[in-house]
């Protein structure tokens, strides 16, 4: 009988599930919206991701759950930091060092990564939302568009406006007096995101960049977001294979190497 | 015995209704934190009566002092000479605050960004929640911290207080200006007893603080064992008690429980799995009921094996030299014994970064977290230089900045988790 491996990332904005077989291939995956309860959606992409796979539940040997919410999976094996699973799955990918950028919902890091995966060093910043997805998802919402439309805009204007504002919810009230004034759409998007690009950059240069730098999680599909970390720090900046899975893939490889 | 305490409190001028919070607020996470650990040492039974009675009996022995005509004196940080207060017939004890019941009290006059120890301790007193604070005739401190130093002229408005004024560096004319200060506080405390110093009085009291210092240097060493025979909360609460208590019964209460754990080591006893991953910490100190860091590392299965800290190997490393035989000679030593304690105020501070390598490696700690309490602004820049003599040393250190709110916790065990996990 193949023997897989899965690993359960619930964030604190999408949950995701990984399976991989013996040979580190990801045969199954799935994402869902965290909602209220992250006991449920684990559970839910757990059976989503083993259906992808074409296997049953008694296939899988172990199950790591990482993530925000990685107390709540109780049918996890064991807990361990989003930190170690994004730096195995960013290792496995790329085969050698290199720094990642994890862009979450509500959390950003930035992690150095050596050989074999190991964590050398990393930051986090988790008590304010300003660099994070949800600063994206509200200003959006402000700009009555969606995500992906809100990266479009960006990349369709080289003038920004500025956006004076650190935090989230003063950085909405400017845009909504930006709008009043006249001022268009494209550049506010442009704006903010260089702003959020402006913040994740600082934190980088305070871990120290070694090796190629490479960006996961969700906003990594925010072309202007990227653009604007790679001019900031005058360097290539590259987006992870499958960047939102990376967590929950890497969390599968814990479960496979222990 | 509750009544007894109410009737002293009262008397003091403590917010009863408020204090009754306060101390229920204890009772509540006390089993939590500490009761619910396995197998602790039976002598732990005297330092969680202490502190489960934190505000009653031994504010009832500073009570009952007071009223034979003795003084106390509120002190902070670690420069107070404690053998001075009490060869002069007065009891020192520590007023630094650590939780943040009382942080809303200080907030309303100090700003908010400022180091919690302070704005907690001057909650205290705003707040009249502190019977240590309300049965002290005067509080002592001195020019540690800025934050320290200037929140000590706000307290004056509430108070007598007297400031001794700490050099910044540590050089011969740092020593002559601490010798100054030394002999002007002795004066003071004099003139408030009505009492003088005398040689052999000055000697004894050297002697028992030597010996209270020698007792936790002995404790503390035990946990260099492995497995370690005592948690590191438990330990950590043994070197919180030490700023309160009477020194020659802790002395013997301390001694007791270093019995008991020599017992345990030539059993190979201890509270944690033999080859479990070891940390230690350095920083900012862990005033009662700061727990947390601890509490989280060790809920999370590893031990803390020892802490470079004021709460730690800051107060008892250094022994004052008892063989001067002159009153002056003694005053000198202990003047000598407490600038050599190695606080982020002073500039610089080489000697902590080689403490700290020489106590991990001592305790055979496998990693440092580096606790920096928010808006300490001392000891948060020279985390750069323990990060960096970290990185020659080649240990793995992480910087962990909190305050006194519990809204971080699971911040915090995030990343000590991913520290542990990268070791």
């Amino acid at each position: 009988m193949d023997i897989y491996y899965t690993g359960v990332d619930v964030g604190s904005v999408t949950t995701k599930a990984s399976v991989v077989d013996g040979n580190s291939r990801q045969v199954g995956s799935s994402i869902i919206s965290t909602g209220i309860s992250g006991f449920n959606s684990a559970e839910f992409v757990f059976e989503r991701a083993l259906k992808e796979a074409g296997i049953t539940r008694e296939m899988i040997k172990r199950i790591i759950a990482t993530g925000y919410g990685r107390s709540l999976v109780s049918f996890a094996d064991r807990q361990v930091t989003e930190i170690t699973c994004h730096a195995r799955g960013a290792f496995r990918k790329l085969g050698k060092p290199l720094t990642l950028i994890d862009i979450g919902g509500q959390d950003t890091k930035v992690i150095v990564v050596v050989d074999g995966g190991k964590v050398a060093r990393f930051l986090m910043n988790d008590r304010c939302a300003a660099g994070t997805g949800r600063f994206l998802e509200v200003m959006a919402r402000v700009l009555e568009t969606d995500l992906d439309n809100l990266s479009e805009m960006a990349l369709n204007t080289h003038n920004r406006a500025k956006i004076n504002s650190l935090c989230t919810v003063f950085a909405e009230s400017e845009v909504v007096g930006l709008l009043a004034r006249g001022v268009s759409r494209d550049e506010i998007a442009g704006g903010l995101c260089y702003s959020i690009a402006e913040r994740i950059s600082s934190m980088t240069k305070k871990v120290g960049i070694s090796g190629p730098v490479f960006i996961s999680g969700g906003v990594a599909y925010n072309g202007a977001v990227v653009s604007g970390i790679s001019d900031i720090l005058d360097e290539d900046v590259y987006i992870i294979d499958e960047p939102q899975l990376n967590g929950a893939y890497g969390a599968a490889l814990v479960a496979m190497t222990e | 015995m509750t009544d007894d305490y109410n009737v002293i409190w009262k008397e003091l001028g403590i917010d009863l209704e408020r204090h009754d919070k306060l101390i229920g607020g204890l009772g509540v996470i006390y089993p939590k934190i500490y009761l619910s650990q396995q197998n602790r040492p039976k002598a732990m039974a005297y330092f969680d009566d202490f502190v489960i009675d934190l505000h009653g009996f031994r504010v009832r022995e500073l009570y009952e002092h007071k009223k034979k005509g003795g003084r106390i004196i509120g002190t902070f940080c670690l420069y107070v000479p404690d053998e001075i207060v009490m060869t002069l017939g007065a009891i020192p004890v520590s007023l630094c605050g650590g939780t943040d019941f009382t942080i809303p009290d200080a907030e309303a006059i100090l700003p908010i960004n400022l180091c919690p120890l302070i704005k907690s301790f001057y909650g205290f007193k705003a707040g009249r929640l502190s019977p240590y604070f309300q049965v002290s005739d005067i509080i002592v401190g001195e020019t540690t911290c800025d934050g320290k130093k200037k929140v000590y002229e706000v307290l004056s408005d509430l108070g007598p207080v007297y400031v001794l004024e700490i050099p910044h560096k540590k050089n011969e004319d740092s020593a002559k200006l601490w010798r100054i200060e030394i002999d002007k506080f002795v004066k003071m405390v004099e003139k408030m007893t009505g009492n003088k110093l005398t040689y052999e009085d000055l000697k004894e009291f050297t002697k028992i603080f030597n010996e209270k210092r020698r007792a936790l240097q002995r404790l503390n060493a035990l946990r260099w064992n492995s497995p370690p025979p005592i948690s590191g909360k438990d330990a950590l609460l043994v070197n919180q008690v030490a700023w309160f208590d009477e020194p020659v019964r802790f002395t013997k209460a301390v001694n007791e429980l270093s019995d008991e754990l020599e017992g345990r080591v030539k059993k190979g006893e201890g509270v944690f799995p033999e080859q479990q991953l070891r940390l230690m910490t350095s920083g900012t100190p862990y005033a009662i009921p700061n727990w947390k860091i601890h509490h989280i590392v060790e809920s999370s299965g590893y031990p803390i094996v020892a802490e470079e800290s004021c709460v730690g190997s800051r107060y008892y490393t250094e022994l004052a030299d008892e063989t001067p035989d002159t009153i002056d000679g003694l005053i000198g030593a202990l003047a000598d014994r407490y600038l050599k304690i190695n606080c982020a105020c002073f500039t610089p501070n080489e000697e902590r970064m080689d403490s700290i390598v020489d106590l991990y490696k001592k305790s055979k700690a496998k990693g440092l977290i580096n606790y920096t309490l928010s808006f300490c602004t001392p000891y948060l820049v020279e985390a750069n230089r323990v990060e960096m003599r970290a990185k020659k040393e080649g240990l793995p250190v992480l910087n962990i900045e909190s305050d006194y709110s519990r809204g971080d916790n699971e911040q915090i065990k995030t990343r000590i988790q991913a520290f542990i996990e990268s070791i």
